[in-house]
């Protein structure tokens, strides 16, 4: 059954993956171009999924989405992940002063309302899907550089560590090449997860409107909708359901990890 | 381990209680700092003269202008206006809405109310909903219940609120037509006191529903795995020995002692309460916080924003250091090993 359900996420965020990349060749219209048939409901003229109140297809609208959605969600958990690798070795190598206040640091993006300050720096800076990232990167590290860290404190001590700093590598190769191969499970499984709540970050910063306008988003398209829930029902539940399918598919993903890599877990759960 | 008896042990623990009180708010103190300095760099470093972030990108007379260059000190060294910064923070001037023509602070105490009846009905529909679909997954394990349990717990945390907000008006308001959907109340209303709070009701139940899966999520699972953790425990093993019912065991012993994790997930998941209600509140025209922080960015409100930035990470490391405290109190444990 967990089986099954991990291949289906598999498949999907494949699926997505390849909509993105593919997106000019498989979209049945061209999505930034209106007409006359504005607010078109499904299956009318072609129109699949319909039309929204400029006349753009909806399905053709979703497929391009899906670029922004999962090109924010990828790379924000990605660097995310590298920024959190960095502070949480440097952390747990130095130690004393430095880990000190690293963790401080780290502590205060925690306990901050990540979307609300979101919301602030990109009103602040401009939106723009570079920026959005960098953002979501800079609020999203600590917990991957707080389990970094634990597992450099745990592993530090550990016989094969004593027996590579013996054979004569230094603090920095014993990190890259014996510590965090070690330490990568747990990532991982947070990086996966981080994708799918970047994507929802994404998505609400959007349809506040924070989004670039230059690009199509799925939130962009839920703001779009939300004047129109009255008269064209289509422009809301399609653009959800492919947001939900993206953020479901990476949270069964990081799930299905945190099974496998986790073995001990897989006994109480 | 304590081994006196009587009034000699209330001493020493309420002396560790109250150190560890002490030692949490003083904790407390750098962070809330903290986030006046993360502003204070935030507004520094947007582009533009930060007089446009303190003023807001609204038509504001020329004296005005001047007037807070000089109470911010904004030719100054940076470190002093930082002073002049925290002065005025600590006055309680949170800054002034030209857009709004009120005082930041005024604006949020105004619409701070509906928030916070939206953020609580939520919360208690999760923790009732949550709670529940948490202790009947774990009951039925690796039965079906649990399996469904489980599987509405992952999907409800995916679904986007604000999304969920969207159907929901679709359904409810639009199509079946048996709730209303913006507002709080019929724009006509004259009623007062307990009547216009009743008047609320109806217009309550969409906004706080949606507001309210992710969280229900959040509960069920965090339940399920806490009531596991104890329902193989020698206590739980003991009162179903002693002949105790089912229920009864489950919630006098099983739940209360699963409790404590329990209240620890709800008490740090207030910042995502936050910006849910931020998203609901604008996806149903609920005249709170949310509603005005949409606002104020589609008006380039720029200090009506970092008003409540700052309000809502007070609000977040009040209610951390309120849960650290009542974790305290639940279980002794805390004050020794902390």
């Amino acid at each position: 059954m967990s089986n099954l359900r991990t291949w289906l996420a598999f498949a999907l965020i494949l699926g997505f993956v390849l909509l993105a990349v593919f997106a000019q060749f498989i979209a049945p219209f061209d999505p930034f171009r209106g007409g006359a048939d504005a607010l078109l409901a499904p299956g009318a003229k072609n129109y699949l999924l319909g039309t929204d109140h400029l006349g753009r297809d909806i399905l053709s609208e979703l497929i391009f989405g899906a670029r922004v959605s999962l090109a924010v969600g990828i790379s924000a958990a990605l660097s995310a992940s590298i920024l959190g690798i960095v502070v949480g070795s440097l952390a747990g190598f130095f130690g004393g002063w430095v880990d000190g206040a690293l963790m401080r640091v780290s502590e205060f993006f925690q306990t901050l309302p990540r979307f609300v300050l979101a919301l602030v720096i990109v009103a602040f800076f401009g939106g723009g899907v570079l920026k959005v990232i960098i953002v979501l990167a800079i609020l999203s590290w600590p917990q991957i550089a707080r389990l970094v860290r634990a597992q450099i404190l745990s592993l530090r001590e550990s016989t094969f560590v004593e027996a590579a700093r013996l054979s004569g590598m230094n603090g920095i190769q014993i990190i890259a090449r014996e510590i965090l191969p070690n330490a990568l499970a747990p990532v991982i499984v947070t990086g996966s997860l981080d994708i799918a709540s970047a994507i929802l970050l994404e998505a609400s910063l959007s349809f506040f409107g924070l989004g670039d306008a230059n690009l199509i988003s799925w939130g962009g398209m839920l703001n779009v909708a939300q004047p129109y829930l009255r008269q064209a029902w289509w422009m809301a539940v399609f653009p959800g359901i492919a947001i939900s399918l993206v953020v479901l598919a990476f949270n069964i993903l990081g799930d299905a990890l945190n099974d496998a890599l986790n073995p001990r877990l897989q006994e109480t759960a | 381990m304590c081994a006196c008896r009587g009034d000699a042990c209330v001493v020493p623990t309420s002396i560790t209680m109250t150190l560890y009180i002490l030692k949490r708010v003083a904790q407390a103190i750098p962070l809330l700092l903290g986030v006046v300095v993360f502003n204070f760099v935030l507004i520094q470093l947007a582009p533009g003269d930060p007089v446009t972030l303190l003023v807001g990108d609204y038509p504001a007379p020329e004296e005005y202008v001047r007037q807070v260059r000089a109470e911010y000190g904004l030719d100054r060294p940076l470190a002093e206006q930082l002073v002049l910064y925290l002065g005025q923070l600590a006055r309680g001037n949170l800054g002034y809405s030209y857009a709004n023509r009120m005082a930041v602070a005024e604006l949020i105490g105004k619409r701070i109310g509906p928030t916070l009846q939206l953020m609580i009905t939520a919360l208690v529909i999760a923790i009732i909903v949550g709670v529940s679909l948490g202790v009947i997954a774990a009951r039925g394990r690796g039965k079906i219940s649990d399996w469904i349990a489980q599987a509405g717990a992952l999907v409800g945390y995916s679904v986007p609120d604000f999304w969920l907000g969207q159907i929901l008006i679709i359904l409810f308001a639009v199509t079946l037509a048996w709730l209303p959907s913006q507002g709080m109340r019929s724009a006509r209303s004259v009623a007062t006191g307990f009547d216009a709070f009743l008047e609320t009701l109806p217009y309550l139940v969409l906004p706080a529903t949606a507001l309210s899966v992710r969280f229900i999520a959040l509960f069920s699972r965090i339940t399920r795995s806490a009531m596991l953790d104890i329902l193989h425990a020698d206590f739980v093993l003991g009162a179903r020995a002693k002949g105790l019912s089912e229920a009864r065991v489950l919630i006098a012993h099983v739940l209360r002692n699963a409790s404590l994790p329990i209240v620890t997930v709800i008490g740090y998941n207030v910042g995502l309460l936050i910006a849910g209600s931020a998203l609901i509140e604008t996806v149903f025209a609920w005249p709170g916080v949310g509603r005005l922080m949409f606002d104020s960015i589609t008006k380039r409100d720029y200090p009506v924003m970092t008003g409540i930035l700052l309000m809502v990470s007070g609000a977040v490391v009040l209610a951390n250091l309120l849960t650290d405290l009542a974790y305290a109190a639940l279980d002794p444990r805390v004050r020794y090993t902390r």
